[in-house]
């Protein structure tokens, strides 16, 4: 008779040698409730992350712009459901992921926390929040849960058009009239910290990363995604020609990097603990999206029941 | 959301090519499905034809039956054309 320890030892020489673990896999409960925990939080975020952005839908400046901001926002859309489908590979509900998720139970991305005030702002989302999400996202390409890496992989493919969006709305903005560009360096001072928060905290106050590294489920520690995005970021702000809002940024030549200051962690908890600009006005939201969807999913239900009973009595 | 069915999509990119598994998704009947697919998964021209099947009518083999499924075939080197060492006069074969 096999131990749960030989399994333990068999899972992780899989993952030590770069294969990946499927669905029906045998996998250490503790490491299908990290995937669930993970996969269903990076599910939530792409949904209420249409939020912010669709507040703007209707105020786009022009035809293209709304466009391609409906083209963005019906993404997000279709990566939550690619991400809520690998979630539930690993035995839980749609139902019940939807419930946490109004419930409060699972988290969403601190960043979309916070409102959109202006047009700039969604030029700034496009560039820094999905910046940071395709540094995250083309990490997790390689993470070991098969359906979570195929989900990363078309959710990547989709993604680099949202940054670019958003950087040729401030580039834009940025050659235009003072007030313009004004506008810009305003939306990029409020969103550069929330979005350096992304990453989530420190290496060394993350409580499940070490165990998330050794599985392979992240690829890359927190710290080390942050630093690359300040790094990737620095030189795309000069090109706008506006300042990012850190004393403290300046290359460091001896590291080959940039240094930047501290974050504020105390915002962030209390963001994540549900005390941001928006937290309550997102989630009610989403909850009467859902309450007021109902009767829609309720008469499709009872339209592919009347059409399977005709099938079955022109069968008979 | 409740009790509407799993579905497994399966895409064609282009004439000539297999259908190929993408992802997943609900809904209430196989008519949905087609139309849920078509908005999830060809959002910029992936594909000519899409195929749903309900999850549950897929039968899968089992992870733990892997070594007698497909171990057998490890060691038959001769269903290999590299097996047949050929003389090198000979130019194509």
């Amino acid at each position: 008779m096999e131990n749960v320890n030989s399994f333990e030892e068999r899972f992780q020489q899989k993952i030590d040698n770069e294969e990946k673990i499927e669905a029906r896999d045998w996998m250490p409960e503790a490491y299908r409730k990290t995937l669930i925990r993970q996969i269903s939080q990076h599910a939530h975020s792409e949904i209420v992350g249409m939020l912010p952005e669709g507040n703007f839908i209707t105020r786009a400046p022009s035809l293209k712009r709304k466009l391609a901001l409906l083209a963005k926002v019906q993404d997000e859309a279709g990566h939550g459901l690619y991400l809520y489908s690998a979630t539930e590979t690993l035995g839980i509900s749609r139902d019940e992921l939807i419930d946490q998720l109004h419930s409060g139970k699972a988290k969403y991305s601190s960043i979309f926390n916070y409102p959109t005030l202006t047009w700039s702002d969604i030029g700034a989302i496009g560039w820094l929040v999905d910046g940071a999400a395709i540094m995250n996202q083309v990490a997790l390409c390689r993470t070991s849960y098969g359906p979570y890496a195929r989900a990363m992989v078309r959710i990547c493919k989709e993604e680099s058009f949202h940054q670019r969006q958003g950087y040729d709305i401030l580039l834009t903005m940025c050659n235009g009239t003072a007030e313009q560009k004004e506008m810009v360096q305003d939306s990029v001072n409020r969103w550069w910290w929330p979005s350096l928060m992304m990453f989530g905290p420190s290496d060394s106050d993350s409580p499940h990363s070490a165990q998330s590294l050794k599985w392979k489920v992240k690829r890359l520690s927190n710290d080390e995604l942050r630093q690359r995005f300040v790094d990737m970021t620095v030189p795309q702000a000069e090109i706008l020609g506006i300042t990012l809002p850190d004393p403290l940024l300046k290359y460091n030549e001896s590291r080959g990097h940039y240094d930047f200051g501290e974050i504020d962690w105390e915002e962030f908890r209390q963001v994540v603990s549900g005390n941001g600009p928006c937290n309550k006005e997102r989630l009610q939201a989403r909850v009467k999206a859902h309450e007021e969807g109902n009767w829609v999913r309720e008469a499709a239900s009872a339209y592919a029941e009347k059409m399977k009973s005709k099938s079955l009595a022109s069968v008979a | 959301m409740k009790d509407w069915p799993l579905y497994e999509v399966f895409i064609r990119s282009k004439n000539g090519l297999n259908h190929k598994h993408v992802g997943s998704l609900h809904a209430s009947d196989a008519h949905m499905a087609i139309q849920n697919a078509r908005d999830v998964y060809t959002r910029r021209t992936e594909g000519v034809s899409i195929w749903v099947v309900e999850a549950k009518h897929i039968t899968a083999s089992n992870p733990d039956d892997k070594e007698s499924l497909f171990d057998p075939a490890e060691d038959k080197v001769y269903r290999h054309p590299t097996f047949y060492e050929l003389p090198n006069a000979l130019k194509h074969m």
